[in-house]
Parts: structure tokens; C-alpha cells; sequence
């Protein structure tokens, strides 16, 4: 699936939740399904600034694409870390690059995209880019 | 006794919503909240006197000059200082710990000894520290006990002739702690060093007696008191202000210029360069006015109900811990549940409409010391009800659920 199938699959899954509190349950569980990074990645220096939460992403190139693990201390993070990965796993670093994040609007999220929130979304989305360019120098 | 609902409507923010629920405000500790007088006072001051103050001969100036000056005798006499010159208007509490700090540099040497206490604020240590490698002075800390209470015994030994400050916050914004301050100044003026205290988080609920205190140096910041913010006093012992050298240049803290040499300004303009933050001052005065009129008295009686009553009500939630059990505090609770992140419960409360605070509070050598991340902050002021305590318990009763 493309990025954009993914964030179309998962605003489709959002817009069923009435409230809240069924999006935050939501997340919360997705957070629990987090691919976990390994421990020997779990390093100061892979923790996103930004966050008043620790966020942990360690990202490795598999043919051509990337994959993405991370960790966080909170569980919420850890939920909108887990959708940012799910979004951008297993993608090309080009796509990752000019892929838009606009869904997280859709998604009733748009609270957690000021880039003063303490949570960091926004420092997220821009560390796993950060990842994507890295990679895509390997790749030429 | 307090008339809570009467009082509750002085403030327009209390009946906003937030996320579709009303707000149940418990940071009070960062900030507390503006009755209407204090709002009003800013509107009249920009809608009928604005001006530059100390130098116009025109009306506006003139009255504008006044109220500050007013203002100041009004702080002068909430705290008991002297002289009203010895209040010195600053942009708050972190601006008035720094011109002292700064103006200590002056005053000391290699090998002296500056005492602070593990229980600040952290940004209030930086300054300290910026002093010490300015001049070769050395820092030593009072440490704490599980309880969040400071070890006099260690602060007896840790003092010598060497000491020249102490720095302790009176209430600490971390754990809620009140310091024994009065002790802690006795013992530093024994062995002839001078006492900083920082008053930010005491200042909403004790009314200070800067002469009854003996001490040299008290801060304290405007709107933590239903003032706004950026603007806060530094309280200091004529003697001590006529020592400091200023802090920085500029208009207002000048008697005569030349190129050869200038004479500076006598206090309190000495400290005050520059354009002053005049609203800011006259509605810091106006304030105090308002929580006088409700009585430091009354309010410390109906926090401490609230304190009380929110302690024991959390205390029945299986697995919340409460961090800062001194015998002596005020209505803050620090606390998390066990194995969730503050972060976590905070954001779940923001959704219920209840403001709290999570993090490390500015205090993260405190949360090094019970090794924890943070904590969830709840912090209470006179306009507060048990109500809105019920409504934060079931809000982290909820959250507990979610979340585990
Ligand atoms: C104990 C203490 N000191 C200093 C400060 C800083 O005050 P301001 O930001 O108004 O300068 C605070 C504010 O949180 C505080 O709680």
C-alpha cells in the first residue's frame, strides 16, 4: 500500500469513533502494538527531542525501504509514534520525504500538531524525514 | 470564611470550557488566575493614562507616574519592607534572583561559599552557578529527606565564615514544602552571609514580613498572585541595594552622563533601567489590593481544607503515590500512578477540562532524587472547590483506567 492508502485506512478507522475517548482508547491500543526497538538502540542518542515523553526511533534501510521502530515511556506517544510508523513503514525514502501528514488533522489530532505541544508530534514527523533523506543518500 | 461563589465570579476565565467541559483549573502554581479589578486596572491604565513615567511634566505622565509609584508603596506595605525605595519593580522573580546574583559578583572572591537548596526551582540554580564561574565562589547544596523536607542538620554544617548567600525558596513549586526559613536566615546571619529568599510559589498564600523575617533579599513574581505576568519585585535591605553594584544600564537608572563618567540614579532607579513595565506594576498593586481584601488569613485557612480534603480523597486511588509529604505545606500535590506516565494522565485530563501540570516541574534534580520522570502537579487557590477536587479525582480514576 502506498502512504496515502494508509492514511486513508486510517482516517476510514477513526471516523468511527463518536468522541474522544474511543479515539484515545484507540490509539492507546495501537500503542501497545508498537514495533518495539531492539534495546541495544534505545540510546540517548535516538531520543526525539522535544517530547516531554522519552520517544526512541531507530531506522534501518531493507531493500531500498525503511523500517522503523521506536519506543516511548508514555503510552499515548507511543500511539502516535505507532501511527506515524505505520503510515511510513516499509516505504521508499523518497515517498517518506514528499509524503504530506495532513490525516493527522483528519484523524481529530490536529491538538497534538502545534509545534509547542509537549508531546513532540511534530518533531516525530520531522526526525523519521530526517531518516528518509538520510537513506535516500545511500540509495543513489 | 470565604464566599467561594462570590469570589469565583470576580474571575471571567473560571467559567470558560475546555474540550466542551468546564475548566477546573488546578495550575495554579505556574500561574494563577485574573479577578476582573486586575483586568479592569490594565484597561484603564491603557484606555486613560498611558505614558511614560519620571520624566514628562505633561498630565498623563504625571498620573501615570503616580500610580506607579503608588503601587509601589502598596507592595511596600504588603511586605512590611522599610523603604518603598527598597522595592525594586523587575520583570519577575527569575529577573530580580539575577540582579542579585549578578550584583554579587562584584561582592565576592575565589574559596567563598554560596548555599542553596536541592528543593529549587532549576532555572534558579543556573544563576547561581553563572556566579560561581564568574568568580571562582563554590556552590554547596542542602539536601532533602523522602519526605521533601530540607536537613537542617546538614545546613548547620555546611555553614561557615565562608558563606557569604543563602538561596532557598520559602514554598517549594515542585513538592509544595514551606522551608524554615525563618531558622535558615538566623543561622546564615550568624556567620555573616546574606539570605535570598525566592517567594514565587509563597506569595499566593503567606503574607511576608520582609523586617520580621530579617531578610536581606525576598522575590517574588506578580502573576502567581491574580497579577500578570511580567512583572515581579526584588525586595532588598537598603544597606544590601546601596552595596550592589546595578545591574544594567540604561535610562532611568542614571543621575548625570558624560563620556568620563556617569553617577547613578538613587534607589530604586538605580535597578530599574529602561522603560519599566508601568501597567504591569500599577496592576500587580492593584492585586495585592484583592487578596488582602479576601484576608492571607482566610485564604490559608480554605486552602489548606482543600489540601486536606484532595489528599485524602486521592489517597484512596489503588497504586497513586504522593510525592512531598512535609509536615508543612501548601495546597499542592505532586503524585503519579503507578507504572503510567504523568504525561499520559495529564493529557487524559486536559480532555476532561482540568488543568494540571506534568513534568518535571523545573525541578528536575528532585525528580532525580525519587527517580521518577515527573509528576502530575495539582495545585490549588482560593477560588478552587471540593467540587472541582471531586471532578479531578474521577478524571484520574478515569485516566487510571484508560490508560492501564
Ligand atoms: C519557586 C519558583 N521560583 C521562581 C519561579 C520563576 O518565576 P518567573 O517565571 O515568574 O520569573 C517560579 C515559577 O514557576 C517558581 O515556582
Amino acid at each position: 500500500m502506498t502512504i496515502e492508502d494508509i492514511q486513508n485506512e486510517i482516517i476510514d478507522e477513526f471516523s468511527m469513533f463518536e468522541d474522544w475517548e474511543e479515539r484515545y482508547q484507540y490509539m492507546i491500543d495501537l500503542g501497545k502494538d508498537l514495533p518495539i526497538i531492539n534495546d541495544e538502540y534505545k540510546t540517548d542518542s535516538n531520543i526525539i527531542k522535544g517530547c516531554q515523553s522519552k520517544v526512541w526511533v531507530h531506522a534501518e534501510l531493507n531493500n531500498d525501504k525503511i523500517e522503523f521502530t521506536a519506543d516511548s515511556d508514555a503510552i499515548i506517544t507511543k500511539g502516535i509514534i505507532a501511527i506515524l510508523i505505520r503510515v511510513f513503514n516499509n516505504q521508499h525514502p523518497k515517498d517518506i520525504i514528499e509524503a504530506n501528514t495532513d490525516f493527522i488533522d483528519k484523524i481529530g489530532l490536529k491538538e497534538h500538531l502545534s509545534p509547542t505541544r509537549a508531546n513532540g508530534l511534530v518533531s516525530m514527523i520531522k526526525q523519521l524525514k530526517l531518516y528518509a533523506i538520510a537513506y535516500q543518500t545511500q540509495i543513489k | 470564611m470565604l464566599d467561594v461563589s462570590k469570589i469565583r465570579a470576580d474571575f471571567p476565565i473560571l467559567s470558560r470550557q475546555v474540550n466542551n467541559k468546564p475548566l477546573v483549573y488546578f495550575d495554579n502554581a505556574a500561574t494563577s488566575q485574573t479577578p476582573e479589578v486586575v483586568i479592569d486596572t490594565i484597561v484603564d491604565y491603557y484606555s486613560n493614562y498611558n505614558a511614560n513615567i519620571h520624566r514628562g511634566v505633561h498630565t498623563l505622565s504625571q498620573e501615570a507616574t503616580d500610580k506607579y509609584e503608588i503601587a509601589r508603596q502598596k507592595i511596600q506595605a504588603h511586605f512590611n519592607a522599610k523603604f518603598s525605595h527598597e522595592i525594586i519593580f523587575t520583570s519577575g522573580t527569575t529577573h530580580s534572583i539575577n540582579l542579585v546574583a549578578n550584583g554579587f559578583s562584584a561582592l565576592l572572591k575565589a574559596g567563598d561559599e554560596i548555599i542553596v537548596s536541592a528543593l529549587e526551582h532549576h532555572s534558579n540554580i543556573v544563576p547561581w552557578q553563572m556566579l560561581c564561574e564568574r568568580t571562582g565562589a563554590i556552590l554547596k547544596v542542602i539536601p532533602m529527606n523522602q519526605e521533601g523536607e530540607l536537613i537542617m542538620e546538614t545546613y548547620d554544617k555546611l555553614l561557615s565564615n565562608k558563606t557569604k548567600l543563602v538561596f532557598v525558596n520559602h514554598i517549594s513549586n515542585a513538592l509544595g514544602t514551606i522551608n524554615p526559613i525563618e531558622y535558615i536566615i538566623e543561622k546564615a546571619h550568624a556567620v555573616g552571609a546574606a539570605v535570598l529568599i525566592d517567594g514565587a510559589q509563597s506569595c499566593p498564600h503567606i503574607k511576608p514580613d520582609v523586617q520580621a523575617l530579617d531578610v536581606d533579599f525576598y522575590v517574588a513574581s506578580a502573576h502567581k498572585v491574580c497579577g500578570p505576568t511580567g512583572v515581579g519585585m526584588l525586595y532588598g535591605k537598603e544597606a544590601w541595594l546601596n552595596k550592589l553594584p546595578p545591574y544594567q544600564g540604561g535610562g532611568e537608572m542614571i543621575a548625570e552622563v558624560s563620556f568620563e563618567k556617569t553617577t547613578y540614579a538613587d534607589l530604586p532607579h538605580k535597578f530599574e533601567a529602561g522603560t519599566p513595565n508601568i501597567c504591569g506594576g500599577i496592576a500587580f498593586g492593584a492585586a495585592l489590593d484583592y487578596m488582602n481584601a479576601i484576608g492571607f488569613d482566610n485564604i490559608a485557612t480554605y486552602e489548606n481544607e482543600l489540601l486536606a480534603y484532595a489528599t485524602e480523597k486521592l489517597s484512596t486511588i489503588e497504586g497513586l503515590k504522593i510525592y512531598g509529604t512535609a509536615k508543612h505545606k501548601t495546597s499542592v500535590i505532586s503524585f503519579n500512578l503507578e507504572g503510567i506516565h504523568p504525561y499520559d494522565v495529564g493529557t487524559i485530563l486536559d480532555k476532561l477540562g482540568i488543568a494540571v501540570r506534568t513534568g518535571h516541574h523545573c525541578a528536575q534534580p528532585i525528580m532525580d532524587f525519587f527517580c521518577i520522570p515527573g509528576t502530575i502537579r495539582a495545585s490549588f487557590a482560593f477560588y478552587n472547590t471540593k467540587e472541582e477536587i471531586d471532578i479531578l479525582v474521577a478524571g484520574v480514576k478515569k485516566a487510571k483506567m484508560m490508560l492501564s
